[in-house]
């Protein structure tokens, strides 16, 4: 009978449930997009308009799409600080091998996804098998990857390349009526995010948060962990690919673009409610935490804060956005069991999960049996786990 | 394995928010010594009365030396003797170069490399040791000192990387009783032979906004495109602006793009957004192509706009038809120290500050200056001066650099 009830909830408690799950990290990056948009578009009315947004959004999907790949990086427990020299050694290969011969463009192509993916399963494998803190492999292939590209340009841009592979980037469908042109870039960004959500369901995407959750029970379980953890790098490497073509097209090529897209797109996935160290969280929530940061910076522009200190104000507010999405998390740990979201576990009636998370000192412990029946998403149990990291 | 995860996970937030918050590590020139506190500060730091005065005066002189070869001509020379370094045979030259990281230094390297070819077959420098700084005061300030004790060197070129941090290291070299020349950025002091540059950045600054408060009226929007804050010769040439436009009313927002063509083209498109711009003025043309891209892309009209003589941005000029104008920091420049050489060790006067030409490439000239590049690449310079030396134009076209 209860379950009935459950599976019906009153309108009151739909809304009730709605606002928890803004003011929830999960739900906090989305609240934080929505006041950013709002603001800016109070600031300057024609942004809201549905051509002017398609432009923004358009923009912002090559930092989106890398988030989105160091989303599964971070949420099986590793870091990549290699996207941005991925991004920046792709976008100077295109330069230099397609030129202004289109006939190039699809032979390149493939030989960027091929290397992009060369260079995930080389920072897989050096952290799987010789057991390096990716940490410290990624940083050394970010150095590695913007050294070839300083011998290779000798640090200056080279010419873009045909454009027709600029096009990607840069066009898109025109004459759509409403939005005018529905650039490439806005199609690619919901196919990724599609693919995205769709195999973070999947048995393999559950996997990969399972072993970056404990990875010791992940292990026990049966999971391979070293083709798991390679394939999270693989994936994030080819998504910094696919942000250098798009960023080709948008930008041009130059020795500094993708400079800094590995810190924008962790700060992206931290303010997507994602926990650094792995095991939580949720990929649309990482590409919304790429749409606020940027949504940050134009409300900066269009405010028209100074050059000169527009930085600090920058650095300030995404503390304060961090800030916030941990100590709700705290907050939410120590108080509600689980707040449940509709659709993502209805299996899991509530009050099972409540009772684990109060004893936080046994939860160590309390794992092992748990952890690899239910690889969800937000496994309570863990929580506890988490507090004792944060705290330390 | 938590523990390790905390203690990366710090890392990696602390440096998340260094490069967010703008401390980009990129040290290129930036000399925090000089960097200033805040914008307000900043601007009245930067502007200096007298040098706008001098460098405003020196835009109209006819400058002297050999006609068609402006890399040997003086602006107002002062001379100094050089006898007393005068001497025969093949000497070896060592070069503290602050870097090739931009299109600008990588052509201005070519150049002076070959030019190196040609006084060494005429017997006058037996080779050039070069140390490349890699855009690092701390490096240049070691590879001066290596020069200094280990480089068996009888001249010293310093191209500095920083004004104030390479003025010890200079001294020092000129300690040695050795000749020192110093071009493009400057050192607090004059103990070198020459200090070779042309006019400089309030130049530059008054040269480019007077072409845009000409073309443009009282109140329009002008969006500001600057690389990096900090370093004098880009600070001067936006300090010499900004008080004009500001003088004659135009509304000139200024913003730092690091030369990335997406931080510019958002920088544009922001600006789109909000309303009409008029006009656009960059202190460094790199990234201009994507400046003008984002108005195709906002079905703006295109601007007034002042970019630089790098090929790129003559082209698209070309192209689009727009009012433009192209500032010059003479890249030929990069020849004059060695030619200084040649006449120091020859006994002959040099200018102890030696300014060199600088004009901007205007609309006229324009078609003059892609046809005599047309095979260059997009990064090489029109007015680099190198079409009387060896190799030219292959080496320039396929960018050997050495």
């Amino acid at each position: 009978m209860t379950a009935a009830t459950e599976l019906r909830p009153s309108v009151g408690q739909r809304l009730a449930g709605l606002a928890r799950t803004l003011i929830s990290p999960r739900g906090a990056v989305f609240l934080l997009l929505v006041v950013l948009l709002v603001a800016i578009a109070a600031l300057n009315p024609s942004f809201a308009e549905p051509s002017q947004f398609i432009r923004f959004i358009q923009r912002v999907a090559p930092v989106a799409i890398v988030a989105i790949g160091q989303y599964f990086v971070i949420v099986g427990g590793e870091f990549d600080l290699s996207m941005g020299s991925v991004v920046t050694a792709q976008v100077v290969i295109a330069g230099n091998l397609i030129g202004q011969d289109e006939a190039k463009a699809l032979p390149v192509l493939a030989l960027m996804l091929g290397f992009g993916a060369l260079i995930g399963l080389v920072n897989g494998l050096i952290v799987s098998f010789l057991k390096v803190p990716s940490f410290i492999v990624t940083l050394g292939m970010m150095l590695a990857l913007l050294g070839a590209v300083l011998y290779w340009t000798g640090g200056a841009a080279t010419g873009n390349p045909a454009d027709g592979f600029r096009e990607i980037g840069r066009g898109g469908i025109r004459g759509i009526p409403v939005i005018d042109i529905l650039p490439w870039s806005v199609v690619i960004l919901v196919v990724v995010l599609a693919l995205a959500v769709w195999f973070a369901k999947r048995p393999f995407g559950r996997t990969i948060i399972a072993l970056g959750d404990n990875p010791t029970t992940a292990r026990f379980s049966g999971t391979r962990s070293w083709w798991v953890k390679t394939s999270t790098f693989m994936i994030s490497s080819l998504s910094a690919t696919v942000a250098g073509v798009l960023l080709v097209g948008y930008a041009g090529v130059h020795p500094s673009v993708g400079r800094g897209y590995e810190f924008t797109a962790i700060t992206a996935v931290v303010l997507g409610g994602v926990v650094l160290g792995g095991g939580r969280g949720w990929v649309v929530a990482a590409a919304a935490g790429a749409f606020a940061l940027e949504a940050l910076f134009t409300l900066l522009n269009f405010a028209g804060v100074p050059s000169t200190y527009r930085d600090a104000v920058q650095g300030a507010i995404i503390i304060l956005a961090v800030a916030y999405s941990a100590t709700t998390f705290r907050a939410r740990r120590r108080g509600r069991a689980l707040e449940a979201p509709a659709g993502q576990s209805p299996g899991t009636p509530p009050p099972q999960a409540a009772p684990e998370t109060s004893p936080a000192s046994g939860a160590k412990t309390d794992d092992s049996p748990e952890t690899p029946a239910t690889p969800a998403p937000i496994p309570s149990t863990q929580r506890a786990d988490n507090e004792t990291k944060g705290g330390s | 394995m938590r523990r390790r995860y905390t203690v990366a996970s710090a890392m990696v937030g602390a440096v998340a928010l260094m490069t967010l918050a703008g401390c980009t590590t990129d040290p290129s020139v930036t000399d925090s010594s000089e960097a200033p506190e805040s914008s307000e500060e900043a601007s009245v730091e930067w502007f200096d009365q007298a040098l706008f005065d001098k460098q405003n005066a020196e835009r109209t002189v006819v400058p002297e030396g050999p006609e068609g070869q402006p890399w040997l001509q003086t602006i107002n020379a002062e001379l100094v003797d050089t006898a007393q370094y005068a001497s025969t045979g093949a000497k070896k030259a060592c070069f503290a170069n602050a870097s090739i990281s931009n299109p600008w230094r990588q052509t201005g390297w070519i150049t002076m490399n070959q030019q190196l070819k040609v006084l060494q077959d005429a017997g006058v420098i037996s080779a050039m040791e070069t140390r490349d700084a890699q855009d690092s005061d701390d490096t240049q300030i070691a590879d001066i000192d290596y020069f200094i004790n280990e480089g068996n060197c009888d001249i010293f070129l310093i191209s500095p990387n920083s004004t104030a941090a390479m003025t010890p290291a200079v001294e020092r070299a000129c300690d040695t009783g050795k000749p020192v020349v110093v071009f493009d950025r400057g050192v607090q002091t004059d103990c070198p032979v020459t200090f070779i540059h042309p006019i400089g950045g309030f130049a530059w600054g008054i040269d480019t906004a007077e072409f845009l408060i000409d073309n443009l009226e009282q109140g329009d929007k002008v969006v500001a495109l600057r690389i990096l804050p900090g370093v004098d010769v880009l600070e001067q040439r936006w300090a010499a602006a900004e008080k004009l436009f500001d003088e004659a009313g135009i509304d000139a927002v200024d913003y730092f793009t690091g030369a990335d063509p997406a931080e510019i083209k958002k920088i544009i498109s922001d600006e789109l957004a909000k309303g009409d711009v008029k006009g656009i003025w960059m202190d460094a043309g790199d990234g201009a192509v994507a400046a003008i891209e984002a108005f195709e892309d906002a079905g703006a009209d295109y601007p007034v706009m002042t970019g630089e003589d790098e090929m790129s941005f003559l082209r698209k000029w070309k192209e689009t038809g727009l009012t433009g104008l192209a500032p010059v920091y003479s890249n030929f420049q990069w020849r004059t120290p060695l030619l200084a050489a040649q006449k120091i060790f020859a006994g002959e006067q040099v200018p102890a500050e030696w300014v060199l030409p600088q004009s901007p490439i205007t609309a006229e000239e324009v078609d003059g200056y892609l046809a005599l590049n047309e095979g260059m690449p997009d990064g090489h310079y029109a007015k680099f001066g190198g079409e009387d030396l060896p190799g030219y134009p292959q080496v320039w076209e396929d960018r050997v650099v050495p």
